[in-house]
């Protein structure tokens, strides 16, 4: 009935914003993230090495007819690399010809250009040209500092040069806190899952039935998963604060402990002779209080679609409620649970703010995430963080690929 | 027998957690309101519950009617005076801890009705008890700390560090001293600017992804074009990139570029990270609206674009408000984008603002506390009046969090 191709036409033209902007912005990075990981990139090395080029005027008093010293200093910007083909370019004031230019630099119409074939790491060079004032020369009129003396050079980019290593991922897997990290990052992202769905389908459960003040207790349900992340995390780091923070110190009024507890600084505990991992314990309580509203919304909305004639037919069969539960409900729910199952754990998996907040990676929480930040900006080195970034990715990809193949096909619901 | 025994031993566990809940949310109030030290001695609460037990059952099984709920009314009052109360109270914190009792009380009898008391129903007492004590259980710990936030942001130093456990709302503060963290957080840390860089940026990210995911869901979910089918399961696959792949690369070719620490960068990332989200929820909705006033539109002459503008987007306003809403809270609520590429404190945004300025040992607590709930209120306040489009919004597509 309508033309097919234009319509195709306009959907392409509708799209195209759309997908460039996230090939730019996501796409992209993803691959340059795997580039990276390829090269021994340092913090520093992100400043590409250039030439410096400032200018001094060494006469003083000049009377038209005197000579005057102009001294250049030219500097690689780089301690390490050599830059290649350095243009430098100044506009010299109308009032001046020159006398004596160094060599590879020349003068026409009042500009003056140079040329190196290379600078060496660390070169610095003063060289002093000779100009002569003019007739016409005025002294108010001239100043050589006017126009900024500009330079452009090669060099070899690190970022866009073609040498890869496999150095990072060496260094990177050679550590023992790597290993490490990657079993914190699958307990955290697993039981903060858990957890999340658990405190869900008991939220959702509550609020299943219509009573008065239900639509008050959703939007209250709500509160912890729309509210800032920063916002929830410091609140939460104030109230497990050992000295100063509230729960302590309510513990010790009430003399259920006798000193405080390091919430979020202990390690590990001896419990029933095994060391239980407290703090990120504690991590994972507070990343299930902060995502079970989202778990709670989904099954929220799935319980109120179950056909309700299913329950009256087991009340008839005499089923009780907890049976009902067991053998409608969830049943019922298994799609959407399975589903922001995996989803959850993959957002979990994703997660660094909520635990760079709390403890900043520290007392055995460091998960992959929060290592990456700190390979790049506290060893400031850009190409393992991307390294593990990596890492991240692929795992990632072996979870989506594993979620594609489980979730049901018709999720648009 | 065996069914006395049990009925016994539910009767205490029921009492035990259900005082326990209460006695802790009367204690807050008690705190939250005079001040004052706890009213309740929480050591003794298994010695307390023990008799209270026994007392029930022994009266529930002697009364069969109403009037024994009054018997064990004044029982369970006449002991918690002998083990659980503190002496030191005054007449106010005596109305509380009667209170607390007198919820006490109903709940359990609600869970053991003397009706069907002698022939035990263990599951509806059992699920009665369950979704009571979760109910009150899951508003005490989603309401706590935001409370705590906001009474914290309103005390002094010095109250603070005497008394951490002071939850009360210091009323008899004059109105310069009642606010005086917001006033030094907005004179001293320069909060205001925060706030307009994160409005900024937030208001742009909307726009910017509106723009370009409303073009983009309607043609999924309407035109007919070869590989719709791939990009509409991508969009999913797009949302489940970790922000911390995409935040090293970005963080060096924007270095490169040289608008890395701007707030030109976060309008570029925010919208580029929610315009996928965006385009799901939008396209979910679009598919929903009724094809056939689109086709009648088209028969009768109007364009692509005039059936958008004229059909389409006015029927979706709601799915657009709540998508502009969610939309809103990421760009206002990011950290890690903003913490990575800003450096400049005339660009920060509240959260990275935050973070920076007073996440410092040597910043008092009431500070940190009066930041956070200037970066809640107005998240919450939204989110409370447009409530429900979020909702149905977040459910029509899943969502990113």
């Amino acid at each position: 009935m309508f033309n097919l191709n234009k319509e195709a036409k306009l959907a392409y033209t509708m799209l195209i914003p759309t997908i460039s902007i996230v090939f730019l912005i996501i796409l992209f990075p993803i691959f340059g993230n795997f580039w990276l990981s390829f090269k021994e990139v340092k913090l520093g090395d992100l400043r590409a090495p250039q030439p410096i080029i400032k200018e001094k005027l060494k006469t003083k008093d000049i009377e038209p007819g005197d000579d005057i010293l102009i001294e250049y200093r030219f500097k690689n910007s780089s301690q390490k690399k050599p830059i290649f083909n350095i243009e430098i370019t100044d506009k010299i004031s109308e009032f001046v010809s020159p006398v004596e230019i160094s060599e590879g630099c020349s003068v026409n119409n009042n500009l003056l250009s140079c040329y190196f074939e290379e600078w060496k790491p660390k070169y610095n060079e003063k060289i002093i040209f000779k100009f002569k004032a003019n007739d016409n020369f005025e002294i108010d009129n001239f100043n050589p500092k006017e126009s900024k003396p500009r330079g452009v050079a090669d060099a070899d980019n690190i970022l866009t040069n073609l040498k890869f290593s496999l150095k990072n991922f060496q260094k990177i897997l050679q550590k023992n806190e790597t290993i490490e990290n990657i079993k914190v990052t699958f307990l955290y992202s697993f039981f903060a899952t858990i957890g999340a769905l658990f405190l869900g389908i008991s939220a959702a459960l509550l609020l299943e039935k219509n009573f008065l003040g239900k639509g008050f207790f959703r939007g209250l349900f709500l509160f912890p998963f729309v509210s800032p992340v920063i916002a929830v995390a410091f609140t939460w780091v104030y109230i497990l604060d050992p000295f100063k923070g509230f729960l302590n110190n309510y513990l010790l009024n009430n003399e259920f402990i006798s000193e405080p507890i390091f919430f979020l600084g202990l390690k590990k505990v001896d419990f029933l002779g095994f060391d239980f991992p407290f703090t990120l314990f504690i991590v994972i309580l507070f990343e299930s209080w902060r995502y079970f509203p989202l778990a709670f919304l989904f099954i929220l909305a799935r319980l109120q679609a179950i056909p309700k004639d299913l329950y009256e037919a087991s009340d008839i069969d005499g089923a009780t409620r907890i049976q009902q539960f067991f053998y409608i409900t969830l049943p019922q729910l298994l799609g959407v649970i399975s589903l922001l199952f995996i989803l959850r754990f993959i957002w979990n998996f994703n997660k660094f703010e909520d635990i760079f907040l709390l403890t900043g990676g520290n007392a055995g929480t460091r998960t992959l995430t929060v290592q990456v930040y700190d390979e790049a900006f506290a060893l400031s080195n850009m190409g393992t963080a991307s390294s593990v970034a990596v890492l991240i990715f692929i795992l990632l990809a072996i979870f989506v690929f594993i979620h594609q193949k489980i979730a049901p096909k018709d999720i648009e619901e | 027998m065996t069914n006395n025994i049990y009925q016994f031993f539910f009767i205490y566990l029921y009492s035990i957690i259900t005082l326990f809940l209460l006695s802790v949310i009367g204690d807050f109030v008690s705190i939250s309101i005079f001040l004052s030290k706890n009213i309740f001695i929480y050591k003794n609460i298994f010695l307390y519950c023990f008799l209270y037990a026994v007392c029930f059952f022994a009266i529930r099984i002697i009364i069969t009617n109403q009037i024994s709920n009054i018997f064990i009314f004044i029982i369970s009052l006449a002991l918690s005076y002998f083990f659980l109360i503190n002496k030191e109270i005054n007449a106010y914190q005596l109305l509380i801890i009667i209170s607390v009792f007198i919820a006490f009380n109903l709940l359990l009898q609600k869970y053991f009705t003397a009706k069907n008391f002698s022939n035990f129903l263990f599951e509806v007492s059992f699920l009665k008890f369950l979704k009571t004590n979760s109910l009150i259980f899951f508003s005490f710990i989603i309401i706590f700390p935001f409370y705590l936030m906001f009474v914290s942001s309103l005390k002094s130093q010095m109250v603070l560090l005497q008394n951490p456990t002071d939850l009360s709302i210091p009323f008899f503060y004059s109105i310069s001293d009642f606010f005086s963290s917001y006033i030094a957080v907005i004179t001293q840390y320069n909060f205001l600017n925060f706030a307009l860089n994160s409005t900024i940026v937030s208001f742009v990210t909307v726009f910017v992804s509106l723009f370009f995911s409303i073009p983009g869901a309607y043609a999924v979910a309407r035109l007919r074009f070869a590989g719709r089918s791939k990009i509409s399961s991508s969009i999913l696959i797009i949302y489940m990139v970790p922000a911390i792949v995409l935040v090293i690369p970005l963080y060096v070719i924007f270095s490169q570029l040289g608008f890395r620490n701007s707030l030109f960068s976060l309008m570029i990332v925010y919208p580029a990270t929610t315009i996928p989200v965006a385009l799901y929820m939008l396209q979910g909705y679009f598919k929903g609206i009724p094809y056939e006033l689109e086709e009648s539109a088209l028969i009768d002459g109007c364009s692509r674009i005039g059936v958008i503008l004229r059909i389409t987007l006015p029927l979706s306003v709601p799915a657009i408000l709540s998508v502009s809403l969610y939309v809103f809270m990421i760009a206002w609520n990011e950290f890690l984008f903003a913490f990575m590429f800003l450096d400049n404190q005339e660009y920060f945004t509240i959260p990275r603002g935050l973070y920076t300025q007073l996440d410092d040992q040597e910043v008092p607590r009431q500070y940190l506390m009066a930041g956070s709930v200037m970066i809640t209120v107005p998240v919450l306040l939204l989110f409370f009046i447009f409530e429900r489009y979020l909702v149905g919004g977040l459910t029509a597509g899943s969502v990113k969090g």
